[in-house]
């Protein structure tokens, strides 16, 4: 995927500005920033939500052009949401049955693949749990799940691992590194360092809007642009 | 085109739209605050009609005097159906909501069959047959008495919101429901002053219509409609959006069947629109502001 | 759930049966009960399964009314055969409602008033169109026959009533686990999300109101060739659409068996009321009884019937699902 000097505009505020990267078949790229970086908008105009005012998005040689979400998805770019959003009067299977409907017709299909994914992602027993009886850990694997039914080539993360334990990041870093190996492309947001750091073979550097660092996680946390942007300028001196 | 005819009609319209701007001020509130789809509201009109008409028939006093009685009586009413009903269905999901509030509109329409009789009634006011004329004009006399004291009211009930303590947490509530019980407002109760106040608007309304049109306890749902047309035209949350609103409907429905024939004669269409469908112009406006701009003339943003 | 089905089975044949013991008048109750289940289930199709709200659907019901009699009148069509013409020109106008509504973004109270402007737009047009007999609407010359869907007696009838809730529910059941019922329970779950899984929430919806327009227009001929009088007034009127949708509300939406168990309790509940309450010099109480039930209901159970239901004999069936 390419992203060309992408700009999203609300009103007077320049949300996403210039921004321009790659990415790699196969890779991990983490995209971190201070809160309001414009990381989430980012997402929706990656994925249809959104239109951009400027620039292009290009993906598997395709330039995408007002595509809309369900289209985009099919296409085979999908993200999870930072705000966990499981249909929650229907059970974790029929939740990722309805992703998995993406890829097929067959209800058995679907079913079987859905139900291979359940269990993929650890939420085999709760299976015929509703949506509303899910804990938030529960409820974000959901999603990540239902993701991955819809048959991605590339799956945008948004915050997945956040409000969760210690354990549960391991687990996840784990899970995620699989779904990698398995040859899908991973694009996520991430505040929780561990993880970034683990998966991420390059990392983006939001702020404001604008793209102010790219390179290998370690080059990144020592770049001076990027402490200033999390930490203010004293620490940035501080860290000579 | 016969010029003075439309003139005439629009008059007869706007004077008219005064009232409905009344009805749906009352409707603005209710739905502006508690977002419930008042599906009574035509059948509450009905009712203050009937009070209105039951003393001039017992007193001989002029509607256009106890039209304030039919306020009263209705904010009691109003005020008893939000403290009973209406209070506990606020966090309903909206298919939930429309059932009681029909239920209660049948429930007002029935009982006004039961103590009044179906039939139509058209009682004498004794500005009935007066009129004023202006010009090429004529200014039907109960009208314009309708009109200028739906304004007088609706400018009170605005002021009222906008100065008084009570019309101030009205107003706060409405904007945020949370946050006015953070502050320790009795939330319940403004709720229930502010729909008595929205059935004491379309109370009102009827005591000063009853000197305009026959009533019969059946002919509350179309206002109820006209209503929301106007609160969407305007704007929901707007009062002023609903005064306006009524007026631009009354007008509309008033020449617009009379331009729609215009139109069609002139391109050769030898078809009348009749003005028993004047409802048509009502709704097709609706639907083009729904389209086109949502949020109203006088509404905030979109949705 | 196959326990349940063996209840249904068991009601099923109960139901067959029931015309042999009962007299003409409660078989017209019946009559009713299935008429309005077969209305509602068809109403549940676009609301219940997509979460808009429609309050216009009488509309559908005057199309293939209307349509199936015009038919007959000119081409001589059994209603039979008219019905599903009438059923493809219902659909196409939810089509245009569904256009105007989910093209831009109408949810809510908008959609509501967009369907209720469509549906009074339509009775007030049909009500000045002399061939549909203006004010007075038109009688129908009774003509008896299988084909003219006409019948002397009541028994005829309660059975194709039936067979068309049945039928109803099948339909059902059969979107309920399909692509397309899955797609449209997402949609009304979390649009946004649907469609990032890969639901073109549009289209779904489109078709959702096209299922639910045609199926209901079908009980249009029914409807002419029960009562042999059409009257916009009554037929397309608001009033219509109301009592379409409290049957499904109260019995659950978005169930299978919802809007049944809905008409099973307020269309007694209706006729009742009318026969024992509207004696003369009281008409109108039973509507005023009527009200205050409605409101009662919706007070005890606001989630509908239904799911009170299955809570309730959730140990006799078993686990749910």
């Amino acid at each position: 995927m390419e992203l060309k000097k992408v700009s999203k505009n609300f009103g007077g505020l320049k949300a996403v500005n210039q921004v321009s990267f790659s990415l790699e078949e196969g890779e991990i790229l983490g995209i971190i920033g201070p809160n309001g970086a414009g990381k989430t908008t980012l997402f929706n105009t990656l994925t249809g939500f959104y239109k951009p005012d400027e620039g292009e998005v290009w993906f598997e040689g395709e330039k995408l052009i007002d595509l809309k979400p369900h289209q985009i998805c099919q296409r085979g770019m999908v993200r999870t949401f930072q705000l966990v959003k499981p249909f929650l009067q229907l059970t974790v299977l029929d939740n990722v049955i309805v992703a998995a409907l993406n890829r097929t017709k067959m209800i058995r299909e679907a079913q079987e693949k859905a139900q291979e994914i359940v269990e993929f992602v650890g939420l085999g027993e709760k299976k015929d749990t509703l949506g509303t009886g899910l804990t938030l850990p529960h409820r974000k694997r959901l999603e990540l799940a239902r993701a991955l039914a819809t048959g991605p080539k590339l799956l945008l993360l948004d915050e997945v691992m956040a409000g969760l334990t210690p354990t549960e990041v391991d687990e996840l870093i784990r899970l995620l590194k699989q779904v990698n190996q398995k040859g899908i492309t991973i694009l996520l947001i991430e505040h929780v360092m561990r993880g970034l750091m683990a998966l991420s073979k390059r990392v983006v550097v939001l702020n404001y809007g604008e793209k102010i660092a790219e390179g290998v996680p370690g080059e990144i946390v020592k770049d001076r642009q990027v402490i200033e942007a999390y930490l203010g300028e004293e620490f940035a001196g501080a860290q000579g | 085109m016969n010029f003075n005819l439309i003139l005439q009609l629009a008059l007869n319209g706007f004077l008219l739209g005064g009232v409905y701007s009344l009805i749906a001020l009352g409707l603005s509130l209710i739905f502006g605050v508690m977002r419930v789809i008042n599906f009574a509201h035509g059948e509450m009109m009905v009712w203050g009609m009937y009070v209105a008409y039951t003393i001039l028939l017992w007193t001989g006093v002029d509607p256009f005097f106890s039209f304030l009685v039919s306020a009263i009586v209705l904010f009691i009413l109003g005020y008893l159906l939000q403290r009973t009903v209406v209070n506990r269905i606020l966090d309903f999901p909206e298919a939930m909501q429309v059932l009681p509030l029909v239920g209660m509109g049948m429930v007002f329409e029935n009982s006004a069959r039961l103590i009044w009789g179906p039939d139509y009634i058209s009682p004498q006011s004794r500005f009935a047959l007066s009129s004023l004329p202006l010009g090429n004009v004529i200014i039907d006399t109960p009208r314009f008495l309708a009109f200028s004291l739906a304004i007088i009211i609706t400018i009170i009930v605005l002021l009222f919101l906008k100065k008084t303590d009570m019309g101030k947490s009205i107003r706060a509530a409405a904007d945020n429901r949370t946050g006015a019980l953070l502050v320790g407002t009795d939330v319940n109760k403004i709720y229930a002053v502010c729909f008595g106040i929205g059935a004491a608007c379309v109370g009102a309304a009827g005591g000063l219509l009853v000197p305009i049109m026959p009533l019969s306890p059946y002919i509350g749902p179309p206002f109820t409609l006209i209503s929301f047309i106007i609160v969407i035209l305007g704007g929901m949350g707007s009062l002023t959006g609903a005064m306006v609103g009524g007026l631009i409907i009354g007008v509309a429905e008033s020449i617009g069947p009379e331009l729609i024939t215009n139109l069609f004669h002139g391109i050769g269409l030898d078809l009348d629109f009749p003005h028993t469908m004047k409802q048509v112009v009502s709704f097709f406006i609706l639907i083009v502001i729904m389209i086109l701009r949502p949020q109203g003339l006088f509404g905030g943003k979109k949705g | 759930m196959k326990k349940l089905y063996l209840f249904l089975l068991i009601g099923l044949l109960i139901l067959l049966v029931l015309p042999k013991f009962l007299g003409s008048y409660e078989l017209g109750i019946f009559i009713m009960i299935f008429f309005y289940a077969y209305l509602g289930q068809s109403w549940n199709i676009l609301t219940g399964y997509t979460g808009m709200i429609s309050l216009g659907h009488s509309l559908y019901v005057g199309i293939g009314a209307y349509m199936t009699y015009l038919l007959m009148l000119t081409l001589g069509l059994s209603p039979w055969i008219g019905m599903w013409i009438g059923g493809i020109a219902a659909g196409l106008i939810g089509l245009v409602i569904g256009f105007f509504g989910f093209r831009f973004g109408m949810k809510g109270v908008y959609f509501v008033l967009l369907t209720i402007s469509f549906a009074e737009i339509g009775r007030l047009i049909f009500l000045h169109l002399k061939v549909f007999g203006s004010f007075q609407g038109l009688f129908i010359a009774p003509n008896f026959s299988f084909a003219n869907f006409q019948f002397k007696e009541n028994t005829p009838y309660y059975y194709i009533a039936l067979g068309y809730v049945v039928f109803s529910l099948i339909v059902v059941r059969l979107m309920e686990r399909s692509k397309v019922g899955r797609y449209l329970v997402a949609l009304r779950e979390d649009e946004e999300a649907a469609e990032s899984l890969g639901v073109n929430v549009f289209k779904y919806k489109m078709i959702a109101i096209f299922i639910s327009a045609f199926m209901t227009s079908l009980a249009g001929a029914f409807y002419t060739n029960y009562l042999y009088y059409l009257h916009p007034g009554t037929m397309m009127s608001m009033a219509f659409s109301i009592e379409m949708i409290l049957r499904p509300i109260i019995g659950g939406m978005g169930t299978v068996l919802g809007p049944v168990i809905g008409s099973f309790l307020i269309t007694p509940l209706a006729e009742l009321s009318r026969t024992y309450f509207a004696k003369a010099g009281y008409e109108g109480l039973h509507l005023v009884i009527y009200g205050f039930l409605l409101v009662a209901v919706v007070l005890f159970f606001p989630r509908g019937v239904i799911s009170y239901i299955k809570r309730a004999l959730a140990p006799v069936l078993g686990s749910s699902k």
